[in-house]
């Protein structure tokens, strides 16, 4: 149909120009095709990782119901299976975690904007923190194995000795245990939340922060006052995003939470997250067992897209907030 | 006459009482100041602590049975001196290919559609929707959703299903990162080949996909070298073997996962050589990292 | 704003023509006789719902500069960029009449945008080489188009052609964007008329260009008129005085708020600079040379 221009056309002498061939035409229309349905395949993949999941999570649904979620015992011989203590173990371990990264992350952030050292020190200091985000967790944990939980043991149980009434405290660290897990898991956010405080730190418009040098306030002053606040979205929606992949990481906390079913204050008890559970249980898993692994997948699934997507939405309303004020 | 306003004007400047313009310690405003400068020095300081803790940790105990020996040999069993991590690292490289495989066309032509076909339309928004979503998938979630897909159908654990795993993780990470580098290329590239009567096809293949390869690659190196590291997917859909692949439908050893299954053993062996793939691990990801920023780079100074 | 005084008059209509002829066929619709090649019917033109041309109606005579002039926003680029059909690109863009090219509506739903522009090539008013070799920015039209003759000598011919062969001869296997603004604009004119398309669309090509280099590319224009039909637009009226043979005159009156612009006046360049027949041509030939 392209050839209906030359057809009618008289044939210029000079010109070499010619319309698509066919085969340039069908392959334009195959291509755009193929991308079309490529970009499909990315959300039928999300729908068919929840069907699959739902689907196999359905006998154990039924077999369980809600006692799934409040009972307490993971008890494969008698088919009774509970993921309370997962369930508080993932929020409690994520709550230490992205509060240790929180505070570190928004400190460091504030020495990579706030001219606190040379513009050379600060891309060394940007490169570390996210050379961090490209060691894989697994490493992170035999570090944890071998390092962190040494290194924090006679700490831990000097406060257990001297403190021990505080809930906090209320036991010793043997081994593996919920502070170790959440100090790794804080360094496994860390680049999250810095990146993100960073961006939206750099965002604050410099006027703003000249106008309260100008009135006099120190830098300090500055910062605290107004530059934090004026950020404190995008640093929230940071925390927020951390917060969801420190919800869903598994191998450091398959290695380092002890994998208890144990409901406790104590930083220094073992628990289980999740994650963690499915890490553990589902190699060796049978049939009915694999069931309520993919209930307690699904749970996890639910959790973690809602935590993403609330996290995504902050961000991006503090993304347009900034561009309107431009 | 004249002199004394001026010298009035002095005497007014002189009741402000120029010292305190001077830097003075006590001043409690200067004390927070400094303290909390102290405090956020701590913390930065503290926040590097790890990552040289680890690359330290690395090259202490793993650094000591770097060799041959250690690509070319099988994991010893328990109580056994020796040993390499040569299937491991033979089936992380075969595992990663075919997640590569799986994603690189998906992600590379989802990302042209969200860039070029239907920027503004409905179903990119929900692609790109997805594909955020799959950023935050959970690893070991990809993992349950392949053993539940695959290693079910396929009645074993494979190294396929392994590659399929890591794929699902790799996939976000490409279609993002292409649409954000072919988006990058000039509108009056793109117009230049349009006006030379190219079909959009051809604009794309020719002009816009050369120009945004850079890009476009650096984020296939950032997936590879996140799909390489990663361990939760695996556990359950390639497991480990003791020996050699030989074929893709059964199950494989990884780096990833060897580093899992040893750090729990009591035996020194193979605590070193969990230590030994970590730092092979390690230095295959910051290896792809560095590749890919400089990369980058590059091609910007060019 | 008629084109009936202006516009040459076909002296013979193609029996064979197949394209549609309005109604009121009064005006100029010669079917690439002699004089006409590019015969724009312009009812009215929109970007979603804001109308950004209409009546606009002039015939292009072939192997002649014609030069588009008007304040800015007054829709020249929009009228250029429809006879190859770039406008295509923008979303919510219609167009609400006819453009003959040869004897055949352009814009008829058989027609492929993609083999216009094949035949109606275009120079953009930023240079926008490929990134890749200037050899390769060259070749890049011939091997779209299939070409089987000798490319090595197409591409000094398309450098000659756009007075550039000999300051890149030895380099070029270089990147195209590795050469100076003017270069890389006379780069894309050898890119373009390398397949020999019969009509050449240039916008502001030199309004990123210094004083000398914008003498180039004029030079280059009057030489390349013997081969190709050339429409350009310009805010230089210096410049349409030097190199059109045909000039047309758009306009918006947005002080009376309003923002769709039309044709007001269309003829040789003589006429139009020295003896305008309109108001608006007079006052903004008038305003620019006072
Ligand atoms: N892609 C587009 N989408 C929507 N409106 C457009 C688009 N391009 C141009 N317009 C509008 O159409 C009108 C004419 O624009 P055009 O670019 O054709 O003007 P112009 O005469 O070339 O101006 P200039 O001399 O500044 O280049 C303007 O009001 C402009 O805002
Ligand atoms: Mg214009």
């Amino acid at each position: 149909m392209s050839a209906t221009l030359a057809e009618h056309t008289e044939p210029a002498p000079l010109s070499i120009s010619r319309p698509p061939t066919n085969a340039e035409i069908v392959w334009d229309r195959f291509f755009r095709g193929a991308c079309f349905c490529f970009a499909w395949l990315t959300i039928l993949l999300v729908v068919l990782i929840i069907w699959e999941i739902g689907k196999h999570a359905f006998p154990a649904m039924q077999a369980q119901g809600l006692e799934f979620i409040t009972g307490d015992k993971w008890d494969a011989g008698n088919n009774k299976f509970g993921i309370l203590p997962e369930i508080l173990g993932t929020l409690y371990s994520s709550l230490l975690g992205v509060g240790i990264a929180t505070v570190l992350g928004v400190a460091v952030a504030i020495v990579l904007t706030q001219d606190f050292v040379p513009p050379i020190l600060e891309v060394f200091l940007k490169n570390v923190i996210e050379l961090l985000a490209a060691i894989p967790s697994v490493v992170y944990g035999l570090w944890g194995i071998f390092v962190v939980i040494p290194a924090i043991r006679p700490a831990a149980n000097w406060l257990h000795e001297h403190l021990g009434e505080i809930p906090l405290f209320g036991t010793r660290l043997s081994g593996p245990g919920m502070l170790p897990a959440a100090l790794v898991l804080a360094i496994m956010v860390l680049p999250t939340i810095t990146a993100i405080s960073r961006d939206s730190i750099a965002a604050v418009p410099p006027k703003i922060r000249e106008a309260a040098y100008g009135l006099g306030a120190t830098k300090w002053e500055t910062i605290l006052a107004v530059i934090l606040p004026t950020s404190s979205r995008g640093i929230f929606g940071s925390v927020i995003l951390g917060f969801g992949r420190a919800l869903g990481e598994t191998m450091a906390l398959a290695m380092l939470v002890g994998n208890a079913s144990n409901i406790s204050w104590s930083l220094f008890a073992p628990g289980n997250t999740l994650a963690a559970l499915l890490a553990n249980k589902f190699p060796e898993a049978s049939r009915v067992e694999i069931d309520a692994l993919m209930y307690a997948a699904l749970v996890l699934l639910t959790i973690t897209l809602a935590v993403n997507v609330l996290g995504t939405w902050i961000i991006m309303r503090t993304a347009v907030d900034t561009k309107g004020g431009r | 006459m004249s002199v004394l306003p001026i010298r009035r004007q002095t005497m007014v400047e002189g009741d402000i009482d120029l010292s305190k313009l001077e830097r003075r310690l006590r001043e409690p405003r200067t004390l927070i100041n400094a303290a909390l400068n102290w405090l956020v020095a701590g913390l930065t300081v503290l926040a590097m602590v790890p990552l040289f803790s680890v690359i330290f940790m690395l090259l202490w105990r793993g650094g000591q049975r770097l060799g041959i020996a250690l690509f070319t040999e099988l994991p010893p069993g328990a109580g056994m001196v020796g040993g390499g991590i040569g299937n491991a690292l033979l089936g992380t490289v075969i595992m990663v290919g075919i997640a590569t495989l799986l994603s690189v066309p998906v992600g590379i032509l989802g990302g042209i559609y969200l860039a070029e076909f239907g920027p503004n339309t409905k179903t990119a928004s929900v692609v790109r929707f997805a594909a955020k979503v799959l950023t935050g998938l959970p690893s070991v979630i990809a993992g349950v959703f392949v053993y539940a897909l695959v290693v079910t159908t396929m009645g074993t654990f494979s190294a396929l299903a392994g590659g399929v795993a890591l794929s699902i993780l790799m996939l976000p990470t490409i279609i993002l990162t292409a649409e954000d580098a072919i988006r990058m290329v000039p509108h009056r590239m793109r117009e230049a080949a349009i006006g030379m009567g190219c079909t959009q096809t051809q604009a794309i293949l020719k002009v816009i996909l050369p120009t945004a390869r850079p890009g476009i690659l650096t984020g296939v190196m950032l997936a590879v070298a996140r799909a390489a590291g990663e361990t939760a997917p695996l556990l359950f859909t390639a497991l480990f073997s003791d020996y050699w692949i030989r074929r893709l439908h059964e199950p494989s050893a990884s780096l990833a996962v060897i580093i899992y299954d040893f750090s729990g053993q009591p035996y020194p062996n193979l605590i070193e050589i969990a230590w030994a793939a970590s730092l092979v691990l390690v230095l295959i990801v910051l290896g792809l990292n560095i590749a890919a920023q400089f990369y980058l780079r590059k091609s910007f100074t060019k | 704003m008629d084109t009936h005084d202006h516009a040459p008059t076909p002296a013979t209509i193609k029996p064979a023509a197949p394209a549609p002829v309005p109604a009121n066929g009064a005006h100029a619709n010669g079917n690439g006789n002699g004089h006409s090649i590019v015969e724009v019917k312009l009812k009215a033109l929109y970007y979603g719902s804001f109308k950004a041309v209409r009546d606009t109606d002039l015939a292009i005579k072939r192997n002649a500069i014609t030069a588009f002039i008007g304040p800015s926003g007054c829709g020249k680029s929009t009228v250029l960029r429809s006879i190859n059909r770039m406008n295509d690109l923008v979303r919510g863009f219609r167009f609400d009449g006819h453009i003959h090219f040869r004897g055949r509506d352009i814009y008829d739903t058989k027609i492929d945008p993609v083999a216009v522009r094949r035949h109606i090539g275009m120079v953009f008013q930023q240079p926008n080489p490929f990134a890749m070799s200037i050899y390769r920015n060259v070749t890049f039209g011939l091997r779209l188009n299939g070409y089987k003759g000798n490319i090595q000598d197409k591409v000094e011919q398309a450098l000659r052609g756009s007075a550039l062969w000999d300051e890149v001869k030895e380099k070029l296997h270089q990147s195209g964007l590795a050469l100076s603004g003017g270069q890389q604009q006379r780069l894309c004119i050898a890119r373009a008329i390398a397949t020999e398309p019969e009509v050449l669309l240039m916008d502001e090509p030199c309004s990123a260009l210094d004083p000398v280099a914008t003498r180039k590319i004029e030079e280059l224009m009057l030489e390349l008129k013997k081969r190709f039909t050339i429409i350009t637009v310009t805010h230089n009226l210096q410049q349409a005085k030097r190199v059109a043979d045909m000039t047309g005159f758009l306009y918006v009156d947005t002080t009376q708020g309003a923002r769709t612009g039309y044709l007001v006046e269309y003829g040789p360049t003589e006429g139009i600079f020295n003896d305008p027949k309109e108001k608006h041509t007079k006052d903004y030939i008038q305003g620019a040379f006072s």
